[in-house]
């Protein structure tokens, strides 16, 4: 770890300020995934602003009948929250697949949405990474890629979102607040992570002089049809291979409204509006949930070691539909696949 | 009580910024020291306050042998910075001890013998604290999913389930 400045911030403004004046600053709160790349020599900031005490640790019911998140509410409390875990269990769900319990004790809400990529060669600062180093190359597209991304990938970056929560924060239409020089904004959550292109050093569409201060849920949470399906090596605390939220309406046996997001499978949680609208009006069984499926995989595309994940995301998608229809979410605990 | 960190290191011909203060309190003592900003929670506990029952396992948040108690709550100290801990409450294995007489997990590991090399037996005692107080962890399987952050490369899970299972009060 290079030697850095440590300083806190006082409220938001001060962040902002703060930031602004350090390009080469970063914002430290539950540091799980910052402080890991720093031992590793990828991130090399001159200082860090440490923001875990600024008051944004709380949930609160919006007018709207929504909730808005404190960046800075830890993932345990969030996923162990009672109304995120009677109205939004399907986040609560997604949050638990994730991490340890040492590690969401430890991580924010707002750092989630903000963690880098585990491809090996972003970490491994010994070989060519476009993420980590722009114009270097792109280490994983012809090396070890069986975790890496089959949608939406470039000839620049091949590299997955490892974050399980915002998969679920992606179905749920989700909203992230954040504060700039420019004063505050609000992001659309499907426009708030970015695909690789030709910028893969670009994970956000988030200002380097912004902060994170809230994440807003509509009021919709999809609370009797959902499931967070995580498929990875292991039983637990391992990166998901593939990894589906799906959420229905359903009026008998017709769906009347669905969401569908993918992990593990490309740069950002991986929505797809078409595949939603193909479910829509159409009675619950597995030719619909193929043919949603097909949709989604339409333009996939394997590397050599992750090509088993276009088939496997295929299932899991049919699998996780099959699960929400039925009222029967995946266990968390038992790791049972229903 | 109190006590004031002795350890020096040499910093050789390479200007090093400012060493920072910190002040809190480890299994139950006030503790006021300096240290560097990149000095870990862990490395603290074990070069600065000679607490090396804290183990250093993977050093990256991947095994659990680092787990203190923080506040109350269970973290990993090998990505936690001690300057962020400042005025918080640290419990380490060695401060589960009470007047001589081991906590309940302590004993309950021993009578199971949920250990072969030990190493990281501290970090697992301390989370297994963690998941008690956190009280959500009920059947066989949820104990399990909730101590999958703590990693024993010698296979001595059944055993350490069951220990945790004596802990809890189960039978």
């Amino acid at each position: 770890m290079i030697d850095f400045r440590y300083m806190r911030a006082n409220d938001v403004a001060d962040a902002v300020h703060q930031i602004a004046a350090d390009p080469t600053a970063k914002f430290i709160a539950g540091g799980t995934n910052l402080i890991d790349l720093m031992k590793e020599d990828v991130e090399r900031p001159s200082r860090l602003i440490d923001i875990s005490r600024l008051p944004l640790r709380s949930v609160e019911e919006t007018a709207s009948g929504g909730l808005r998140i404190g960046a800075l509410v830890p993932n345990s409390d969030l996923a162990y929250h009672p109304l995120i875990a009677q109205r939004y269990p399907m986040l609560a769900s997604a949050i638990l697949a994730g991490a340890s319990a040492q590690l969401r004790n430890m991580a924010s809400t707002g750092g989630n949405l903000l963690q880098r990529t585990r491809c090996y060669y972003f970490y491994d600062i010994a070989t060519p990474c476009n993420k980590r180093q722009p114009g270097s190359g792109c280490s994983a597209i012809a090396g070890l890629n069986r975790m890496h991304a089959i949608l939406g990938t470039s000839e620049a970056c091949i590299a997955t979102h490892p974050s399980d929560m915002c998969v679920a924060l992606a179905a749920l239409d989700a909203t992230v607040h954040v504060t700039g020089q420019a004063g505050a904004r609000a992001i659309a959550f499907a426009d708030f992570h970015r695909l690789p292109e030709d910028t893969p050093q670009r994970d956000t569409n988030l200002e380097t002089n912004e902060i994170v201060t809230a994440v807003e849920l509509p009021g919709r949470g999809f609370a009797a049809n959902y499931t967070y399906l995580k498929i990875r090596d292991r039983l637990s605390y391992a990166f998901a291979l593939v990894s589906v939220a799906a959420a229905l309406e359903l009026e008998g046996d017709t769906i009347k409204e669905a969401r569908l997001a993918l992990g593990g499978v490309a740069h950002k949680p991986w929505r797809d509006p078409s595949a939603e609208a193909a479910l829509r009006g159409q009675n619950i069984g597995e030719s619909a949930f193929t043919r949603a499926a097909d949709v989604v995989l339409r333009d996939a595309k394997g590397f050599g070691h992750n090509t088993f994940k276009i088939d496997l995301a295929r299932r899991a998608i049919v699998r996780a539909l099959t699960q929400a229809a039925a009222g029967t979410p995946q266990s968390q605990s038992s790791k049972k696949i229903a | 009580m109190t006590r004031t960190s002795t350890s020096q290191r040499s910093t050789g011909t390479i200007p090093m910024p400012g060493k920072l203060p910190v002040s809190l309190t480890v299994n139950g003592v006030e503790t006021q020291l300096k240290v560097a900003p990149w000095t870990s929670l862990l490395d603290m506990l074990r070069d600065h306050l000679g607490l090396t029952g804290t183990k250093i396992g993977c050093d990256h948040g991947q095994c659990g042998a680092c787990t203190v108690l923080v506040d109350g709550r269970r973290i990993n100290s090998c990505l936690t910075l001690a300057v962020m801990k400042d005025g918080a409450k640290v419990t380490t294995i060695e401060g589960l001890v009470t007047d001589g007489t081991l906590h309940a997990l302590q004993q309950a590991f021993i009578d199971h013998d949920a250990f072969q090399c030990g190493y990281c037996t501290p970090g697992q005692i301390c989370s297994a604290a963690g998941l008690i107080a956190e009280g959500k962890a009920k059947s066989v399987d949820e104990i399990r999913e909730l101590m999958s952050g703590n990693i024993c490369r010698c296979g001595a899970y059944p055993n350490i389930v069951r220990a945790i299972q004596q802990a809890m009060g189960q039978p």
